[in-house]
């Protein structure tokens, strides 16, 4: 029915919002090194020793350059490590399926997409990944990089509301609290919720069984055994369940990702999952309120990301339910009590079209990338939502710290945009913004958009990679352009289609995720360092105002101004030609 | 540069094994201990009784399975290779208008028009396109609806009796609206089977042509 | 030689001025002057590009040559147009510049040997002068450099600079010792020590200041140009990219063809920002040339835009928000004194006194009491100064000593003489005191008179000034040496947000480093040397072109006019610029989208003509493009007079500005261009039709 969406919608917020104000402040308490309530008393003694084993004094502060280095050095042995583990899994315990070790070119793509929290997919999980390596690798990195991106947003926050120190916190601190204090509770949480309704959580790799139509019902005859037996691949599922939404990863235990009925097996499963997406990202605006002192300023930003996204929602799931019309009449395709109807094709029935199209703008505005549908089916209008998601640098909620960082960074674009309309040197939160942070910012902002540009264009003028296409006409080029824009803003979600696990999309897709996501991080932190050292100027009735629904919809305009204007060519060549045939048809 | 290196190698070490051995592992224990049958795959017997045998397992409720003898309902088509390979998940990645896409709900519709010359009722859309997962265990209740005639035919059971089996069956979504309503096929056949046992002589074999 | 810059205001586009922009533009078209601005350096390229395309269609009779023409033709335009506002920004300038240059002839110069008008003189000229040099200038000659007067009294016409055609008082010590260079000696004499070197003199820096020669790129103008070029650039990428892209279309769709290097460029020029990208350095220029046309001489683009983020401004209360003099309102006798005597007295007593206030007594007790004016030498009266350790003024006349003066001085002296001040009288002075007055006790020998009320005369319309300001965001307090008590009630008349009394010299400084240290920007005026150190620390510093060399040189704008209210004026301007550089990129890039809309159709309907549906224009697909380029060149030339003039400033709080603003600039530039393009477009349609009908 047609509220159904709405419906869903309006409760999925709601709870959100009311889950993420106490979980903003408390974050905030994390960040600003406070001791935690209970979870505190727990961990306090470990987060200590932490500390001692590595040698380092919690209170010493980084200027942006240590901060960065740390940062960077850290992801680096995560790589390595993540890289080795795959090639080597056939010799290392815990392989019950007999995994064959992953050959270099998709051991670079796959340590690349976890490490840069893309999380895209070029194998699939069941019969490639050994159990260790879904653990130890995948995983840990699911929760590493995912803490890495809180790092930096706090970085940035205590930039923002230093007062000239230059200072930006400690990146290790920042590292063991994040997974302590936050990503650890939450995740041990929501995997005991969600084994409880059916998320496997087992050590086994599968199990045969002897399907019920394989043999007479009666009797004992043998009949013939066209499917007599199903093996039906498992493993410690519910674990990697909870933290790949929670961190805004996305990977997959399963080929088919949150699709699959073990890693999302009900309604119930599927909307915490939803939740555990939004849950941080939304939350980051009451901690970035909290810490700058102004919690209106968070209250904006978090506005203009419900605001956006409900939109873009509402609009996916209207394409979503409109009817195929390619298929013959004889095909229901109305929604009604008793069907799903709509655009079924890549849709699991318990979910039906709106609470796919919903889900799928969680997925693709936040920087998880997983899917309970399969993307590459959609509408073309239904589609391109999910691909301008992506390309808005993903701040609609966006990734665990990038989205609230990527917002800030836009907010600073908008503010120097108009600022200058109100006849001032444009400055937000009292920060001016000068040359140095326009350069960061630009970087921070252009770069995805850049990679994207460019791996698109090197793959049309590579026959081998345009072999790799599933589908004919425009929407063979919008398969392309969706993984070159999901790899670059280290979404992950896929037009999947298109066959990834060539060297070709290995490789340059590992090098889009590394430099999206690392060339990013790099000019965040760059300008965190230069707007912690200028002084705040207080706000008068002469400075631009940054914590009114006015700022918000000039956030929005810019959001859509900049993604719109580099991409509405390529778009048109794609989702856009692709629905106007649709429409003509 | 040394100052770096301590820290980066003890935390990722540490972390790791927090977030990479412990946190699974203990997991793992707490779902075996509390939730058995949900955390070993929600396995039913032919019965419809949980097992977590391999042995006496006939299948997931989670997971679907091949029906394709015209007396069982049958689950929406699989895009996997071979279908429904609970092995290897996944769709059809087929976009709306490839002709491909086209091709295969035509012979989809011409697959439940064959098992059912006589119908020329609408078919509802779920039973003609393929799940994301390839393993949807799930039709919409009007796709059930739309079996009956067949299975009743089939099973020589009264498709009164199919239907109030189905309206039985008929599963809500969470809240009442949060998804779709939807029907367990491989429940529903086992149902089926428990129905077609009380009601009929063993000789009356559900899969004879 | 009277052609200060005041004269030189004509209308914005004067036909001298228009011809010499004309010529320059295509001067400018040099790779060399391009490659300085990136935005328009792109379409440079892009124009030759296209004309290589074009000579070539031409010359193989390719059918697409006519269109490809005329989109080069109209691209080089869109250059042109912009090279024509920088040109005419700079015209104004020149114009400005060679009216003072006049005034900088190489004038001889008489050398002293030592500080005296009869020492040893040597003959040469300004440029060989050093700095410390001294230097005589008789009357009726031009003073060759800038310097600070060692000796003599002289008046001095400072038309060349100033535009002021009265002349001026000049003398040795205190706050009137500075000449500038270029200006004339009209009587007398004076001895003056140089203090600037040849070559950097006042009038010079003044010059390579309008002229903009020496215009670095102030701090927002970079970080904008910084976000213009990262837009640039990824639009290049963008349309670079499209090539591939439409090749891959065209395979996969297996109809149509690759989108030609024309249409791509086209696109390319129509979508980096050309707009602001064109009207950047001359909103700048422009941005200085008001500066100057309000006599204000900045000495960097810098402080100008500076002067538009400040937050506080600190004004003198005497001059800025006061006229410069008290005027005596009231006579307040003591008990048991006729108040006809303390008129009477207090008459006395100021006739001698020239100072204003002393004035308005007089003119107080003849409106009061008809008291006439006597003759001091008829009375054989002897003035008594005004002293800074008295305090006090006065008469004696035989042993009448009649005293006026601070109502403790006045009191100390009445009690030294044996002599009492009543309780009352000490209430009613604190009583005016209060009030805002101040109040002068008058006495003759021990008998305490009264006192008579003097009162600060605030200018008219100052009050509303300062309610702009304070609507704009800037808070003003005052500095002045009253006591508290004054200081307060003038405050709350003239409206000002808070006060100094009290102040030293130092207490400026002191107060311009606290609001510093809180991260507000401050702007003061000046004229004394003791104000010279505040200046330097001030973030917008005015000073007076009356003020001491000193002050002069620790501030970063002069006032020619040295009119203190123009702090106020200076502020407004240095938002005005910051607000056109806004408003014109916002305009920019919300043209964009039409374009797309304009453009995109066309480009791709050999392989989709589906996208047809995005004409909502209903563009004829063969000139859309070129409608699309020549409105995107057209529009810089309706904006030059926005960029020059400036957009609109109004004390308002930021939020209205934005509004406003947003809706001028930003909803206007998304709907203009559909317009503009559509128009164009049937205007080309008429012309076709014209040719072949």
């Amino acid at each position: 029915m047609w509220y159904d969406g709405w419906a869903q919608l309006a409760f999925l917020l709601a709870v959100l919002l009311l889950a993420a104000k106490p979980l903003g402040s408390y974050m905030a308490k994390v960040f600003q090194m406070q001791r935690p309530p209970l979870l505190g008393r727990i961990f306090g003694k470990a987060e200590s020793a932490i500390y001692a084993m590595a040698g380092l004094r919690p209170d010493d502060q980084q200027d942006w350059r240590q901060y960065a280095v740390a940062c960077l050095a850290f992801n680096t042995i995560g790589f390595a490590f993540l890289f080795i583990l795959q090639m080597v899994q056939q010799h290392l315990p815990l392989n019950p399926a007999h995994q064959a070790g992953v050959g270099p070119a998709l051991a670079f793509n796959t340590a690349a997409s976890f490490v840069t929290n893309t999380n895209w997919q070029n194998y699939s999980g069941e019969t490639t990944m050994s159990l260790l390596t879904q653990m130890l690798g995948m995983t840990v990195q699911n929760f590493l990089s995912a803490a890495t991106g809180i790092a930096v947003m706090a970085a940035l926050i205590r930039a923002l509301a230093a007062k000239g120190t230059g200072k930006l916190g400690n990146f290790w601190v920042d590292m063991v609290r994040s997974v302590l204090y936050i990503l650890l509770p939450i995740a041990v949480l929501l995997s005991v919720v969600l084994a409880s309704q059916g998320v496997v959580q087992t050590l086994r790799a599968d199990v045969t069984v002897h399907t019920l139509s394989s043999s007479a019902v009666a009797g004992g005859a043998a009949e013939t055994k066209t499917a007599a037996t199903q093996t039906i691949a498992m493993g410690p599922v519910a674990s990697q369940e909870a933290i790949k939404e929670l961190g805004t990863n996305g990977g997959g235990f399963f080929n088919a990702n949150s699709a699959h009925p073990y890693e999302n097996p009900n309604g119930l499963t599927d909307f915490l999952e939803m939740l555990a997406m939004l849950l941080i990202p939304a939350a980051s605006c009451f901690t970035f309120g909290e810490m700058i002192s102004d919690r209106r300023q968070g209250h904006v930003l978090l506005a203009t990301m419900t605001a956006i996204f409900i939109v873009c929602a509402a609009l996916c799931f209207t394409f979503e339910q409109q009817r195929n019309p390619l298929f013959p009449s004889i095909v229901g395709q109305h929604h009604t009590a008793l069907a799903a109807g709509g655009n079924m094709e890549g849709k699991e029935l318990r979910f039906g079209p709106a609470n796919s199209a919903i889900w799928t703008c969680i997925a693709t505005g936040t920087s998880t990338g997983a899917v309970n549908s399969m993307l590459d089916s959609y509408t073309p209008f239904g589609g391109l939502i999910p691909m301008w998601l992506m390309k808005t640098g993903e701040v609609i909620f966006g990734g665990v710290g990038t989205g609230l960082t990527g917002m800030l960074i836009t907010a600073m674009v908008a503010v120097f945009l108009c600022g200058l309309m109100v006849g001032r040197t444009p400055e937000y939160l009292g920060k001016k913004i000068g040359a140095f942070e326009i350069k960061m910012v630009s970087l921070a902002i252009l770069i995805p958009p850049a990679l994207t540009l460019i791996g698109t264009a090197v793959a049309s003028v590579t026959p081998s990679a345009v072999a790799s296409v599933g589908n004919p006409g425009p929407h063979g080029f919008s398969e392309i352009l969706y993984a070159m824009t999901s790899m670059s803003n280290n979404n992950g979600s896929a037009f999947a289609g298109l066959n990834g696990n060539t060297d070709f999309y290995n490789i340059l897709g590992g090098l889009l995720m590394l430099a999206g996501r690392f060339w990013s991080i790099i000019a965040t932190v760059a300008l965190a360092g230069s707007v912690a050292k200028r002084k705040a100027s207080p706000p008068n009735v002469g400075t631009f105002p940054t914590h009114t629904p006015m700022f918000g919809v000039i956030l929005a305009g810019t959001i859509a101004l900049i993604s719109g204007l580099i991409f509405l060519p390529a778009l048109a060549l794609g989702p856009i030609a692709e629905g106007l045939m649709q429409v003509v048809h | 540069m040394r100052s770096i290196i301590r820290p980066c190698l003890t935390i990722f070490l540490l972390l790791g094994l927090l977030t990479g051995i412990i946190y699974p592992m203990a997991i793992t224990a707490l779902g075996q201990v509390i939730f058995p049958f949900q955390a070993n795959g929600s396995l039913i017997s032919r019965s419809g009784s949980p097992t977590q045998s391999q042995k006496t397992a006939a299948g997931s409720v989670l997971i679907a399975q091949n029906f394709s003898g015209p007396g069982y309902f049958w689950p929406r088509p699989s895009a996997t290779s071979p279908p429904y390979d609970a092995d290897n998940s996944g769709g059809s990645n087929l976009g709306p208008r490839n002709p491909a896409l086209v091709k295969k709900v035509a012979s989809a519709i011409a697959r439940l028009q064959k098992a059912d010359p006589g119908d020329k009722a609408r078919i509802p859309v779920d039973l003609v396109t393929s799940s994301g997962s390839g393993l949807d265990p799930d039709i919409s209740p009007a796709a059930a609806y739309y079996q009956v005639p067949r299975v009743a035919r089939a099973r020589h059971v009264s498709p009164a009796s199919l239907r109030r089996l189905i309206r039985q069956s008929i599963e809500m979504p969470w809240l009442g609206f949060f998804g779709e309503r939807y029907i367990d096929v491989l429940e529903l056949n086992i149902r089926l089977n428990r129905l077609c046992r009380k009601l009929q002589k063993p000789s009356d074999h559900p899969l004879r042509k | 030689m009277s052609s200060g810059v005041k004269k030189e205001r004509g209308g914005l586009f004067s036909g001298a001025i228009l011809r010499q922009a004309s010529w320059d533009a295509v001067r400018k078209l040099s790779p060399m002057q391009q490659v300085r601005n990136p935005v328009m350096f792109v379409v440079y390229i892009g124009s030759i590009i296209t004309s290589c395309v074009a000579i070539h269609s031409v010359a193989t009779h390719s059918g697409a040559a006519a269109e490809e023409l005329w989109i080069t033709v109209w691209l080089w335009f869109t250059v042109i147009f912009a090279n024509f506002a920088e040109a005419a920004a700079e015209g104004r300038g020149k114009a400005q510049a060679d009216s003072l240059r006049k005034s900088r002839k190489d004038t001889p110069a008489r050398r002293l040997s030592a500080p005296k008008r009869d020492a040893k003189a040597e003959m040469t000229s300004a440029s060989q002068l050093a700095n410390g040099d001294l230097l005589l200038v008789e009357a009726n000659e031009v003073i060759p450099s800038d310097g600070t007067v060692v000796e003599g009294v002289a008046s001095v016409d400072e038309s060349a600079i100033t535009g002021e055609s009265a002349p001026v008082i000049r003398e040795s010590g205190g706050d009137r010792s500075s000449v500038t260079g270029g200006t004339r000696v009209l009587s007398d004499y004076l001895i003056i020590q140089v203090t600037a070197k040849p070559g950097e003199t006042f009038l010079d820096r003044m010059i390579s200041m309008v002229e903009g020669a020496r215009r670095g790129k102030t701090p927002n103008e970079i970080a904008l140009g910084i976000l213009l070029a990262g837009f640039t650039i990824i639009c290049l990428l963008a349309v670079a990219t499209l090539q591939p892209f439409s090749v891959l279309a065209a395979q996969l769709a297996h109809r149509g063809t690759a989108v030609d290097v024309t249409s791509l460029v086209a696109l390319l020029v129509c979508l980096i920002p050309t707009t602001i990208g064109g009207l950047l350095s001359a909103i700048g220029i422009a941005g200085m040339n008001r500066m100057v046309q309000a006599n204000v001489i900045a000495t960097s683009g810098r402080c100008v835009e500076a002067a538009g983020d400040v937050d506080v401004l600190l004004l003198d209360k005497t001059g800025t928000i006061t006229m410069g003099n008290r005027e005596a309102v009231a006579f307040h006798p003591a008990p048991d004194i006729p108040a006809k005597r303390l008129g009477d007295m207090a008459q006395l007593s100021s006739l001698t006194d020239e100072t204003p206030e002393g004035r308005s007594v007089v003119k107080l007790a003849k409106r009061e009491f008809g008291i006439r004016e006597r003759d001091m030498h008829a009375l054989d009266a002897v003035f008594v100064p005004f002293s800074a350790q008295t305090r006090m003024s006065g008469v004696d006349i035989g042993d009448r000593k009649i005293r006026k003066g601070a109502a403790d001085a006045v009191g100390r002296f009445v009690r030294e003489l044996g002599g009492d001040v009543p309780k009352q009288l000490l209430e009613c002075a604190t009583d005016i005191s209060r009030r805002g007055g101040t109040p002068l006790m008058v006495a003759e020998g021990k008998e305490a008179l009264g006192v008579i009320e003097l009162k600060d005369i605030v200018k008219r319309g100052i009050k509303q000034r300062f309610a702009d300001l304070r609507r704009m965001g800037i808070r003003t307090v005052m500095v002045t040496g009253d006591n508290p008590l004054t200081a307060a009630a003038i405050a709350a008349e003239a409206g000002v947000d808070d006060f100094v009394a009290e102040a030293l010299p130092e207490s400026k400084l002191k107060l311009i480093r606290e609001y510093q240290s809180q991260g507000r920007l401050v702007a003061m005026t000046g004229d004394g040397s003791n104000d010279a150190p505040a200046l330097a620390q001030a973030d917008v510093a005015v000073a007076m072109n009356t003020g001491t060399q000193a002050a002069k040189e620790a501030a970063n704008m002069i006032d020619l006019d040295s009119n203190p209210t123009k702090l106020i004026e200076v502020v407004e301007t240095g938002k005005q610029l910051l607000m056109t550089r806004g408003a014109l990129t916002t305009f920019s890039v919300a043209n964009d989208v039409a374009k797309y809309f304009a453009i995109i159709p066309v480009i791709f309907a050999t392989t989709y003509p589906q996208l047809s549906a995005l004409n909502i224009m209903h563009l004829n697909p063969h000139t859309a493009i070129l409608s699309a380029v020549i409105f995107n060149a057209l529009i810089i030339i309706f904006l030059i007079p926005i960029a020059l003039r400036g957009v609109q400033y109004r004390a308002k709080p930021a939020a209205v500005l934005l509004r406003d603003n947003l809706l001028i600039y930003g909803l206007g530039g998304l709907i203009t261009p559909f317009i503009g393009i559509k128009i164009i477009d049937v205007l080309i349609g008429l012309a076709v039709s014209g040719i072949h009908g």
